[in-house]
């Protein structure tokens, strides 16, 4: 009968819902970023709350860390603060991007977490109603512990086959919006399954989930199952799981299925996500920089496919490669499995954990007329800092291997050439 | 309440990065200077070109992307009467609401740069007088009526100490 997010906002509004139905729920995570926290910390004082309710209230300190200008170490400052004096939790400069750290230490299956930016709904992967809000929308659920949702009509993405050796969840991603369009779910949800997600790592199905936004999308949900499980239990936290399905007979506004071993690996071009074309057509475009990072595809799993084409390799001279690790511990695994040295010798700077050149605040800014090809999730006009700059959005596999190239290349050609050297 | 102004014309998929730059991030506190630089990624000349009350028009998604309510807060800040939109991202919509930005959805097509605008509020009626005609208007959810007419969230939080919704 319940779609993941009816099931989810019935059991946290108390109250038996279906879609298009309107809620108050219970909110366990409510986080903001620096980019978000000030405004929604002027609400609050503005109401003179002094005190957050939601169980778990979060800022973190990651799209402009470390602060490259006096505005925003002010506003730092404020954010630190204003959560000592609250009661909610700080994440500093240095600890990650707030959607890798949600998942790592915070975010549950069966959870509502809300988040004052965009991409919250990587948690979704873990089988909670995650959702990204404005600044007063947060600042009132972090005060009151709660917050309202119009419950969403849900797409089904059925997914199913092998992917070829090169392809990867990100490519997926890419070709689903590319089919459905920026808006193709919009006020709905995504929810995915099917037995390419079944078997896949969590680490690539918070890639799908991360990127529900760019349809439109509330929520991107997956179901809470033994991969979610192992995954739980590693970072320590196997008390937090619990098994999380979509009923059998659930209701959907439609079913779509896709055929992975059908797809190629995907390119976003400029300046829309949903302008995705198969690499084919984008071969041999000069890259100025890649980027290989962000909430999307900072993750450790992705580090590894980078650092393995990348090996005993060398950027192309006309092409700079930024590395940036989405967190604290993705650092120190990428450190302990020895993956820096790799980047570093192959001509690359390693940044410290955060969003980085992602929203261009900072780091790695593009240049008039300069591509980069970047792991992220967007590449609107001006995103990279630069309205005359050109951002392409792929996987890492593809990022790194177009890094040594010096233009957007096809990684399936590296796993083809591995195949044959193993043989 | 009737407002009256000028059409703005805007494109399909106007984002929150073209609304509010990310290169402008270090003004976010400084929402006046911050609204200087209102879609300027989208027109250059808006900012400084636009009269209080004039009208943004675009077509479809607008708002997309980040959840910045940064970008609401700035066309309304610039003194924009309404965005007039085939359609709005979700995030977008329910943020302009909360800062009492009204938003309507309707066809676009019908309007063109410069048009003299006319939106009644109470009856939600466009109204394009230099073309002479109405325009149909999609009415908002009844819950997102509530808060706009309390004058924003903060307000309604404030009125009813909890959502009141229905
Ligand atoms: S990495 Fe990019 S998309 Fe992710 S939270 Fe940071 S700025 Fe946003």
């Amino acid at each position: 009968m319940g779609t993941l997010a009816e099931k989810i906002l019935t059991a946290k509004s108390g109250k038996d819902c279906s879609a298009n139905d309107v809620v108050i729920a219970k909110v366990d995570v409510a986080a903001f970023q620096d980019g978000t926290g000030p405004l929604g910390v002027r609400q609050l004082q503005k109401m003179n709350i002094n005190k957050v309710k939601a169980a778990k209230s979060i800022f973190f300190l990651d799209h402009a860390a470390p602060s490259p200008r006096q505005e925003l170490s002010n506003d730092h400052m404020l954010l630190r603060e204003f959560s000592k004096q609250a009661g909610a939790i700080l994440s500093e400069v240095g600890d990650g991007v707030i959607h890798q750290r949600l998942v790592e230490s915070f975010a549950k299956p069966g959870d509502v977490v809300i988040g004052g930016d965009s991409h919250t709904c990587t948690s979704g992967a873990l089988g909670a109603f995650a959702t990204g809000m404005g600044s007063t929308d947060i600042a009132i659920g972090m005060a009151i512990g709660k917050t309202w949702f119009k419950v969403p009509k849900t797409i089904r993405i059925e997914v199913n086959g092998k992917f070829q050796p090169g392809v990867f969840s990100k490519d997926l991603i890419l070709y689903l919006i590319g089919m459905i369009g920026a808006d193709g779910a919009t006020y709905k949800a995504l929810e995915f399954g099917g037995s390419t997600i079944d078997r896949m790592s969590m680490e690539s199905r918070f890639v799908l989930s991360n990127m529900a936004v760019e349809a439109g999308a509330k929520v991107g949900l997956i179901a809470s199952d033994r991969v979610t499980r192992e995954y739980l239990k590693a970072r320590g936290r196997l008390k937090d799981w619990r098994p999380l399905a979509p009923d059998m007979d659930a209701d959907y506004e439609k079913v779509i299925k896709i055929d992975a071993a059908k797809i190629e690996p995907q390119v976003a071009f400029p300046h829309t996500v949903d302008n995705t074309r198969p690499i084919s057509s984008a071969k041999g475009k000069k890259v100025s920089q890649v980027f290989i990072g962000t909430c999307t595809n900072g993750r450790i799993e992705d580090l590894k496919i980078a650092a393995k084409i990348l090996s005993g390799k060398k950027r192309a001279t006309d092409t700079r490669l930024i590395v940036i690790p989405a967190s604290r511990d993705v650092y120190l695994e990428a450190m302990k499995l020895g993956l820096l040295a790799t980047f570093v010798k192959a001509g690359a700077i390693i940044m410290g954990p955060g969003c980085g050149p992602c929203v261009g605040v900072h780091q790695g800014v593009l240049g008039d007329g300069e591509v980069c090809l970047s792991t992220a999730n967007r590449n609107f006009k001006g995103r990279m800092g630069n309205p005359e700059g050109f951002v392409y959005l792929a996987s890492p596999a593809t990022a790194a291997y177009s890094a040594i190239k010096g233009k957007i290349s096809d990684p399936r050609e590296f796993f083809s050439a591995k195949v044959k050297r193993e043989k | 309440m009737v407002l009256k102004g000028k059409a703005w014309k805007f494109g399909d998929s106007i984002s929150t990065d073209l609304i509010c730059p990310g290169r402008y991030f270090h003004l976010r506190s400084n929402l006046p200077e911050l609204a200087k630089h209102v879609l300027e990624d989208a027109d250059p000349q808006f900012a400084s070109s636009m009269s209080k009350d004039d009208f943004v028009v675009a077509g479809n998604n607008f708002g997309l992307g980040s959840s910045r309510e940064h970008a609401p807060t700035i066309i309304k800040l610039a003194g924009v009467s309404a965005v007039l939109a085939k359609s709005f991202a979700r995030i977008f919509y329910r943020n302009a609401i909360n800062v009492g930005l009204p938003l309507v959805e309707c066809d676009t097509d019908k309007i063109d740069q410069g048009d003299e605008l006319e939106l009644n509020l109470s009856t939600g009626i466009i109204r394009n007088k230099t073309k002479d005609i109405d325009l149909q208007v999609q009415s908002l959810p009844k819950a997102m009526l509530n808060i706009l007419n309390d004058g924003g969230l903060v307000a309604h939080i404030q009125k009813h100490g909890d959502f009141k919704l229905d």
